[in-house]
């Protein structure tokens, strides 16, 4: 691996997505739409329901969207031949990997602030913990998605597959991750399942901070099983690829 | 031409051509269900343009793939310049074009060239003779997508060129275009060989044969000619590189039909 090889990757990734003004546009406005109408939905609800599940769903958006647009443009570099031809070059596995990773990455920070800004400034989104933290969970969260999107974009053969792996890989996650049941009422196997599961880390940070105003000491635990899941999945997606092919 | 053929020798005393640069032992493919390569070997010297020439579905792309070690191979060996094919050494002095243009279409022909020229490590002056050497100088900053697919293929062709690699496996790399410009990239490979670079080049157009300095005719994974163009219209005793080639095919086929009737 390579930092150079690293970068030049990188900013790769930024140029071409830069040509693609309307793909920027769904990652930057989507989270935040989704947001909005949660908001309105709730608006003339009695209890506050959308501080409640405001910050967890501004964790879950984010990654949804994170994990298709990775999925989708691994893929095509795979079918393309671009992939292989990299795969001629000094270029490391890690360094495919790493260089989409630090591209989706800036522009997760990107759609982090301006969702999060969205939530609370548009929204009226009240939350007991540090906004800091908040951008920071939202920051994890779309990185999870594009890591998990770079995993599944290797199971995939065409991009019709790769698209349908975001019901198949994150919809579960999403039954599963307490928002829907309490994670503590789910049937025993299951509550193992969502134990193992990222999201529902994600999601248990998201709540803390919802309600508690120091929430740091309660949720690093939760922060380190998403970041290790961030870097599982990267590993195992670079095994993924292949430099000798049938 | 005094100048030039006096070059030729003076590259072909300090390349030592008579070492291969490619020695391929033995090497069985199978794609999917079909045995591609039964047993391959051949030896391909270095500083030498070759012609890699022969039917479609012949196996010329899957030994490629085996050079440039991309191909899941059953047995066999393939070594470059004294290596393994493939081996992380390899990388950075072998170029590979794939016969399908490989770049990125939503980019500009010049931050394709760039993007490879920094992976390969290669100068940042390497970029502009790269485009200009492939006649793309007037679109360097049309992006890849909106290029006609002759242009689309020299963007992929300026890519392998840039990094100057020692061996150049190139794959098709003049299907389509005109005649001058083909003769432009001819020039160009002969230019590289005789600086001592290996020049491997698949083709289906036989007056291109002419311009190798060895052909390999290969025919449903086997080599049926490896050879000069002059001892090939010897051997087979036809007019030009086009009989020659029809001659060798129809023999093989007939003794194919023989041995298996
Ligand atoms: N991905 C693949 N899976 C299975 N079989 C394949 C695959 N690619 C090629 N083949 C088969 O391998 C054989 C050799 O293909 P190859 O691409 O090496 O031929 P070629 O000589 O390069 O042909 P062309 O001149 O048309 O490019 C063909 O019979 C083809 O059907
Ligand atoms: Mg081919």
């Amino acid at each position: 691996m390579s930092a150079r090889i690293t970068l030049a990757t990188a900013s790769r990734i930024l140029r071409q997505l830069r040509g693609d003004h309307r793909t920027i546009a769904l990652m930057i406005v989507v989270p935040c739409v989704l947001i909005g109408l949660l908001a309105w939905v709730y608006k003339d609800s009695p209890v506050p329901i959308f501080d409640r599940i405001g910050a967890p769903l501004l964790g879950v958006f984010p990654a949804v969207v994170m994990f298709i647009v990775t999925s989708v443009a691994t893929l095509r570099e795979r079918t393309s031949g671009t992939l292989e031809r990299l795969l001629t070059t000094p270029m490391g596995k890690g360094d495919f990997m790493l260089g989409y990773a630090l591209s989706f990455g800036v522009m997760a920070v990107i759609q982090a602030l301006v969702a999060t800004t969205f939530a609370v400034w548009v929204c009226g989104l009240d939350i007991a913990g540090p906004l800091w933290l908040l951008v920071v969970v939202a920051l994890l969260d779309a990185l999870l998605g594009t890591a998990l999107g770079l995993l599944a974009s290797g199971f995939a053969r065409t991009e019709f597959q790769a698209v349908q792996f975001m019901p198949a890989f994150i919809l579960p996650q999403f039954l599963l991750c307490g928002l829907l049941a309490s994670r503590d009422t789910l049937p025993t196997g299951l509550k193992e399942i969502s134990d193992v599961l990222p999201l529902s880390y994600a999601v248990d940070a998201m709540k803390e901070l919802t309600t508690n105003s120091d929430p740091l000491p309660n949720t690093w635990s939760a922060l380190l099983i998403v970041a290790g899941w961030i870097v599982v999945s990267l590993a195992l997606g670079s095994l993924t690829l292949r430099r000798r092919t049938p | 031409m005094w100048v030039s053929r006096q070059k030729t020798r003076f590259h072909q005393v300090m390349n030592n051509s008579s070492e291969p640069a490619i020695v391929i032992d033995n090497l069985r493919v199978t794609r999917g269900t079909r045995l591609v390569l039964p047993g391959l070997s051949v030896s391909i010297p270095g500083g030498q343009l070759v012609g890699l020439i022969g039917p479609s579905g012949g196996g010329k792309s899957t030994l490629m793939r085996a050079i440039v070690g991309v191909q899941v191979i059953d047995s066999g060996t393939v070594e470059v310049l004294g290596q393994e094919a493939g081996s992380e050494s390899l990388r950075q002095r072998v170029g590979y074009l794939t016969q399908a243009p490989s770049v990125y279409a939503d980019l500009t022909v010049r931050d394709n060239v760039e993007y490879f020229a920094k992976v390969v490590g290669a100068p940042p002056g390497a970029v502009d003779q790269a485009i200009t050497d492939v006649d793309l100088a007037d679109h360097a900053d049309a992006l890849v997508g909106r290029l006609s697919g002759g242009q689309r293929s020299r963007a992929s062709l300026a890519c392998t060129l840039v990094g100057d690699p020692h061996v150049l496996v190139l794959d098709e790399p003049t299907v389509g275009l005109d005649p001058v410009l083909r003769r432009d990239l001819w020039t160009i490979f002969r230019r590289l060989a005789e600086s001592g670079r290996t020049v491997i080049v698949s083709s289906h157009v036989m007056d291109e044969a002419t311009r190798c300095d060895r052909l390999l005719l290969i025919r449903a994974g086997e080599i049926l000619a490896d050879s000069t163009l002059p001892e090939l219209l010897a051997r087979t005793g036809a007019a030009d590189a086009e009989g020659a080639f029809l001659m060798l095919i129809d023999r093989a086929e007939a003794q194919g039909q023989g041995s298996a009737a």
